[in-house]
């Protein structure tokens, strides 16, 4: 990777640019999963029920389906993107 | 009545016999009485790192098991009035003590002692239980690497669900330099992650190697930086406010600049 200039210069007197910012960022990361205790395979579960719910309403591709954990500022969001390939026609609600 | 401390930080290696023998060493050098105990079945290290390895007899688990009297297991360190170890079972393994009896143990430790200080192992298994069993107040210590600082947001919970309430984090080895550089995470990146009470900083140190191999505590050391950290850290133990030291040396001409440009 090059370095700017400016990026050496920073990184001379002493600014936020070198590698623990990669560390703070997995450890942010790697601390939603274990501070939230949700395991892959309960991960997993709720995967696989959120495409049961949501294939009564559009067909989605399930193997692109991706739901992760994410933090923000002391926020935690589940986010799940879906990609949908069609909207059913006529939906009937039960 | 005593205080109990157990001192624990789930990533193995990361300090925590150190500390235990430099804060017991620097508060029996203040005149308190003293009793460090070594959890560590199986590993027994503190004896080493005290330099008392030699005066063993008894062991915590010939106490716990009611072959000896607590007063027959005790070593008193003959170099230091008022600091006393109980060691670790060498030949056994962690299940050989309970967490029932560590509990009847401490509060006999602590009708006697003004600080007791407990050694933890590694990790979070019985070893882990029986150590926090009966304190009455954790500390945490840490490494500023992902995976020590991790270890250590897992054992705060774990601290918190056995009602250890409050912990108080220590960050070794940290090098200025290389926060400075932005290579290493800093002591506030530390803090805001695990969002605990900062009981003290101890920065990498030679003198730690040197002190521990003669079987010394660095804390008496009073030119070394790390020993003067470890008597900070005491300080607040006992209840004084102290502001963190300045870890960077702030001499020389990169220091001066940086200062003159407010760049810390
Ligand atoms: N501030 C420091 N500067 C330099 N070396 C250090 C420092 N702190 C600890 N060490 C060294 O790191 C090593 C591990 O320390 P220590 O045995 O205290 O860790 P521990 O957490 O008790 O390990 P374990 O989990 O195996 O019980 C030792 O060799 C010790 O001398
Ligand atoms: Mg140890």
């Amino acid at each position: 990777m090059k370095r700017s200039v400016w990026d050496v210069i920073a990184r001379f007197f002493g600014r936020d640019t070198g590698s623990k910012m990669a560390a703070k960022e997995r450890l942010r990361l790697v601390l939603v999963h274990d501070r939230t205790n949700i395991s892959p395979q309960l991960m997993e579960m709720l995967k696989q029920e959120l495409v049961q719910v949501i294939s009564n309403y559009v067909e989605i591709d399930e193997a692109a389906l991706e739901v992760n954990l994410e933090s923000s500022d002391h926020q935690v969001a589940l986010v799940a993107n879906i990609p949908v390939l069609m909207v059913k026609r006529s939906i009937h609600p039960a | 009545m005593g205080e109990v401390f157990v001192v624990t930080s789930g990533k193995g290696g990361v300090g925590k016999t150190t500390t235990t023998a430099n804060l017991g060493t620097g508060l029996a050098s203040l005149g308190h009485k003293v009793v460090l105990v070594d959890t560590d079945i199986g590993l027994r290290n503190l004896d080493v790192v005290l330099g008392l390895e030699n005066r063993i007899v008894y062991d915590i688990t010939d106490v716990t098991g009611g072959h000896c009297r607590l007063r027959q297991a005790l070593i008193r360190d003959k170099r230091l009035d008022g600091l006393h170890l109980l060691p670790a079972a060498q030949t056994k393994d962690k299940t050989a003590v309970s967490p029932e009896e560590m509990k009847t143990l401490c509060e006999e430790l602590e009708s006697e002692f003004d600080y007791v200080i407990i050694d933890c192992p590694a990790g979070i298994e019985q070893g882990f239980r029986n150590a926090i069993a009966g304190a009455h107040r954790a500390i945490v210590v840490t490494t500023p690497e992902v995976s020590a600082v991790r270890d250590a947001d897992r054992i705060i919970g774990l601290l918190e669900a056995a009602e250890l309430h409050a912990p108080r984090l220590i960050i070794n080895r940290i090098r200025p330099r290389m926060v400075r550089h932005g290579d290493m995470m800093s002591i506030e990146d530390i803090i805001d992650i695990l969002a605990v009470d900062l009981l003290g900083v101890v920065p990498e140190d030679e003198q730690v190697v040197i002190s521990t191999n003669r079987g010394e505590a660095v804390v008496m050391d009073q030119r070394s930086r790390s020993g003067q950290a470890y008597r900070n850290i005491i300080q607040r133990l006992l209840g004084q406010t102290l502001p963190i030291m300045d870890l960077e040396d702030g001499s020389g001409f990169f220091g001066r600049l940086r200062r003159m440009m407010g760049l810390k």
